[in-house]
């Protein structure tokens, strides 16, 4: 009865979709107030009826409900209930529902944060996010509906979720990344108004920041929890693969990145709209075509769902149409001329603007190379694979390239600056960070390693540019408090997200090029020795949970004669699915981390076991919560609630569209 | 000409959505085989069943178009397109089997109770004669001409549809080329 | 275990994606180190993209044992390269090898790059032009004058200049 009840609720959501896609966007053509301000009540009743339609399927996942297939094929009644409920969006049917609800979040989110937006404006965002909503609503009741039942002949028990998949992990990073990718929408919605009503100010960049800002925080800390999560189930110690499905979920980071700092000079200098437009569409379109390349089968890999054609081209359909269209529309709307602003090659803009270049070029290379196998096949021009070894080569060369400005960047200033200024600022930092890069390697390596130094000596430019900048910042205020209480969230939160990318930056080369690995035959009573630690299998046990059986092997790591850990790696056989699965030990540390993984028996009581020191892997995940808190700080910038104020005094200046605010 | 560079991200995005539509009909895991109109790789490996034991080496296997089918025991879907292959042997179409990475008890046991298609059977225990060939799971049939070069090869279960609609229409054409 | 019992037919596509941990002895470090770099760059045939190091499958294992008696053998890394796409197609390499195909992948980035940088520079350099030619009549620039000196709303065109933070 329940998922009936579910299924309904979401046909219900379909009906509102149209609603929300038809009524106010006629409405906004033809000034009509009523039709306008139905906009909000239309999105938060879709999203009631997505919401109730999801937890109805919850319910049908937490209470083992085998006759809804989805249940039956990828739920067990063993499992912890978390995890039961999580199975949800274990699967293509299930978390395209997750996708049309956090979609649903961020529409009605829209439509209740937004009483500063000019009606028309307003009625229009809402209508494209019910376009996106309409389609992927009619994805998921005509090709994957996630309510399909098995009657009559219902199955005992669950095929089990994939062990892989059985994990906190799974709870928490799919509706993460879904909030980030999902989210981009918002900017994309904004810039399709902001082109049907023909004006592109600066006010149109204010409304569309937050939202952005927000999107690109949670994409930031979603795709931080997969490689996290990899890492730690995966049992090689690796943290990312550059396989199509991460680099899906990449691709809209990267451009999102370029949109932020994009949006952040249309605001405040009017310029570049026009650019900042196409690359709001570009991000989410980066997101669909992200949709679409992990549930057609187009692609190969190890996180693609279940691939079904059929799917793909109903995907791709809906990607001509709303990329086709946006792009249509921005290719006739979109000022051909340039504002007249000027600003001179020595100025924050020109800064920006590079940002924008390294960005765009990163994303397009990761694009191209993703799609390449497919080109080429396509074109009969044989069977490729494009890599790690490749993208690594064309993607650190970038974001090496970007560093150097990163630190110039905050101290810089808007439409003409002196390159005396930034000399007599930051030579200081400059130098402070050479001496500490060419030293670092020797002193912590032992041995000279240009790749370490490069990546100090970028990431300590980074970190000392940022300290002068806050230093210049409180110079002039009367106490060192008064001071810091002065600058804004925007301000702490730019330099938070900056720390955080150097500290991933210190991460990522440090960890691969001072990491250690070993795979051995070790026998309890057998020891090892790697970068100073001191691994000894004290014995092997057998372990019982709650849907496995397991092989444990209990290790105690020592430094200096000191035991510093008890470790224990386990081999898995889960009940239900027969599959086995290595569960890796880890002792994590801010500085490094020791990894020990056990792989096939080898007889009698020898094991193949994985032994790793992996050094500063923790600073790439710690970076990237910095940037995600750093985005989110920018939310709480006061410009942004001074501009409700303001627009409720009747000045914003927009001449004709209505002031009256949502229903 | 500033509203015609507007449209080049449009054109841009045309051309992709080509490519992916194109690519929906594709299949991203067919690995066509690196040995196409190459020769067998040169071998020397005992023959299944043999009394008393045999080597046989590539000269013995070429001199006319012919199958060659990878094959074992613990694969399941070998079991599903032996009696097909079965029938294709009783039609006077030449199959040579390599037993890939098996044990000739069982594989003779499997003929034993299955029947027996082939002419004869390569024994390639460790696997090398398949590792030469670009072998990466059973079953896999090979269409050889008659100087011994590799032509085609077919991943997967060879059944009626895939005789008739791929390997078919190649010997014919390999056989006609033979004959001019 | 066998790879006998382990086997999962073509058809029966279920790659496990979990580290297979052997252990493998090598003459010296530096044997190792290739063997590590080489399984990483070497694709598995027939899995959902994974490269030899990391997948369970029996081909990946047969060619990481490959792979270990080639690096013994004295063979060059090229040399092992060429071994394996000889039998399995440039498929099985994530390092693209360069030729008239790939070279667009390769160079793709550099030119790329280029374009931006080219497009970023022509952009900055019209607007200085634009600025520029902007320039006021000389009864413009007078009225201009009467105007600054007569009120005392001298809203600059960019109130952001200088002190900005953000």
């Amino acid at each position: 009865m329940i998922p009936e009840f579910g299924h309904f609720a979401l046909i219900i959501a379909l009906g509102l979709a149209l609603l929300l896609t038809l009524i106010p966007l006629w409405g906004s053509f033809r000034n009509n107030q009523q039709a306008m301000s139905m906009a909000p009540s239309l999105s938060i009743g879709m999203l009631v009826f997505v919401a109730i339609s999801f937890a109805c399927l919850g319910y049908a996942f937490v209470t083992d409900d085998f006759s809804v297939a989805l249940v039956a094929n990828h739920s067990n009644s063993l499992m912890p209930t978390a995890l039961k409920f999580s199975a949800l969006w274990g699967n293509h049917e299930g978390s395209l529902l997750l996708w049309v609800l956090i979609l649903s979040l961020w529409t009605a989110a829209v439509a209740i944060f937004s009483a500063e937006l000019p009606l028309q404006l307003l009625s229009r965002v809402l209508s494209v996010m019910g376009i996106i909503a309409l389609g992927f609503l009619l994805f998921s009741l005509l090709t994957s509906n996630p309510f399909a039942r098995l009657l009559p002949s219902v199955p005992t028990d669950g095929a089990d979720l994939n062990p892989l998949l059985q994990d906190p992990g799974l709870i928490i990073h799919p509706p993460l990344l879904y909030m980030g990718y999902v989210g981009f929408s918002v900017a994309f919605a904004f810039a399709i108004g902001a082109l049907m009503g023909g004006r592109l100010d600066a006010s149109w960049a204010r409304w569309s920041r937050p939202w952005t800002n927000a999107a690109w925080a949670f994409l930031t800390l979603g795709i931080m929890l997969g490689s996290w999560w990899a890492y730690y189930e995966l049992g090689w110690g690796g943290w990312w693969f550059w396989d199509p499905v991460e680099n899906a979920s990449f691709m809209p980071w990267l451009a999102g990145t370029a949109l932020i700092h994009s949006l952040a000079v249309t605001e405040k200098r009017g310029l570049f709209r026009s650019w900042t437009v196409l690359l709001a569409i570009f991000t989410f379109s980066l997101s669909l075509l992200g949709t679409f390349l992990v549930r057609s089968g187009v692609l190969t890999s190890v996180h693609a769902f279940a691939a079904d054609p059929a799917r793909g081209v109903f995907v791709l359909a809906f990607l001509a149409i709303v990329v086709g269209g946006s792009l249509t529309l921005y290719a006739l709307r979109a000022p051909a001329v340039q504002s007249r602003i000027g600003f001179a090659w020595v100025s924050r803009e020109s800064l920006m603007l590079l940002n924008n270049v390294v960005f765009l070029v990163a994303t397009l290379t990761v694009l191209f190379g993703t799609l390449f196998p497919l080109i080429t096949d396509a074109l009969g021009l044989g069977k490729y694979s494009v890599g790690p070894p490749y993208f690594n080569s064309v993607f650190l060369p970038l974001m090496a390239l970007l560093i150097p400005f990163m630190g110039i960047g905050p101290t810089s200033r808007w439409k003409r600056d002196e390159t005396a200024r930034w000399r007599a600022e930051l030579l200081a930092p400059a130098l402070a960070a050479l001496i500490i890069g060419f030293g670092f390697p020797f002193l912590y390596g032992g041995s000279f390693n240009l790749w370490v130094m490069l990546a100090v000596v970028l990431a300590g430019w980074l970190v000392l540019a940022m300290l002068r900048d806050l230093g210049r910042q409180v110079r002039n205020a009367s106490s060192l408090m008064v001071g810091l209480r002065r600058l804004t969230p925007s301000y702490y939160g730019m330099q938070l997200a900056h720390l955080g990318f150097a500290a991933s930056v210190i991460g990522v080369v440090l960890t691969s090029q001072y990491a250690v690995e070993r795979d051995l035959k070790m026998a309890p009573g057998d020891s090892h020795d790697i970068a100073g630690y001191h691994f000894v299998f004290d014995e092997l046990s057998k372990v019982r949970g709650p849907n496995f059986i397991a092989d444990g092997a209990n290790f105690s790591v020592s430094q200096d004669g000191v035991v510093i850990a008890r470790l224990q790696a386990q081999k898995r056989r889960y009940l239900a699915s027969g599959q086995v699965m290595t569960e890796a030990a880890i002792d994590a540390g801010v500085f490094r981390d020791i990894f020990i993984a056990m792989g096939e028996p080898l007889g009698g009581e020898s094991w193949a076991i994985r032994l790793h020191y992996k050094p500063f892997v923790r600073w790439i995940w710690g970076g990237a919560i910095a940037m995600g808190l750093g985005g989110f700080l920018t939310l709480a910038d006061r410009r942004y609630r001074r501009a409700r104020r303001r627009s409720e005094a009747g000045v914003t200046g927009l001449g004709t569209e209505a002031q009256g605010g949502t229903a | 000409m500033g509203r015609l560079k507007l449209f080049i991200p449009l054109a841009v995005f045309v051309v992709m959505s080509g490519f992916l539509m194109r690519g929906l009909q594709l299949d991203p895991q067919a690995l066509p085989s690196a040995l196409i109109d190459k020769p067998i790789p040169e071998f020397s490996l005992p023959v299944l069943g043999a009394a008393p034991a045999t080597m046989v080496s590539r000269q013995a296997v070429i001199g006319e178009v012919a199958l060659f089918n990878v094959w074992a025991t613990w694969c399941a879907s070998c079991r599903v397109e032996h009696p097909y292959l079965t029938q294709l042997a009783a039609r006077g179409i030449p199959i040579y089997g390599i037993n890939y990475k098996d044990n000739d008890r069982d594989a003779l046991q499997w003929l034993q109770d299955l029947g027996d298609p082939y002419r004869l059977n390569i024994v390639d225990a460790e696997g090398s004669l398949g590792l030469d060939l670009g072998v990466y799971g059973a079953p896999e049939t090979y269409v050889v001409d008659a100087n011994g070069l590799i032509r085609y090869r077919h991943v997967g279960v060879v059944n009626e549809q895939v005789w008739t609609e791929i390997l078919e229409p190649i010997v014919r054409e390999l056989r006609r080329e033979g004959s001019a | 275990m066998s790879r006998r019992y382990l086997l999962l037919c073509l058809l029966l596509l279920v790659a496990p994606v979990q580290a297979v941990i052997e252990s493998y002895d090598f003459a010296d470090e530096e044997m190792r180190e290739r063997y590590r770099l080489l399984s990483a760059e070497l694709r598995c045939p027939k899995c959902q993209n994974q490269n030899i190091a990391d997948s369970n499958a029996p081909i990946a294992a047969d060619l990481r044992a490959q792979l270990h008696e080639q690096l013994h053998a004295g063979r060059s890394n090229d040399e092992i390269v060429e071994y394996m796409v000889d039998r399995y197609g440039e498929f099985v390499l994530y390092r693209p090898r360069w030729n008239q195909v790939t070279m667009v992948l390769w160079l793709a980035p550099v030119i790329l790059l280029g374009l931006a940088l080219w497009v970023l520079l022509a952009s900055i350099r019209n607007r200085k032009a634009g600025a520029a030619s902007v320039a006021l009549s000389e009864a413009e620039q007078q009225r201009l004058q009467a105007l600054l000196a007569d009120t005392d709303n001298g809203a600059s065109q960019d109130p952001q200049q200088g002190s900005s933070n953000d």
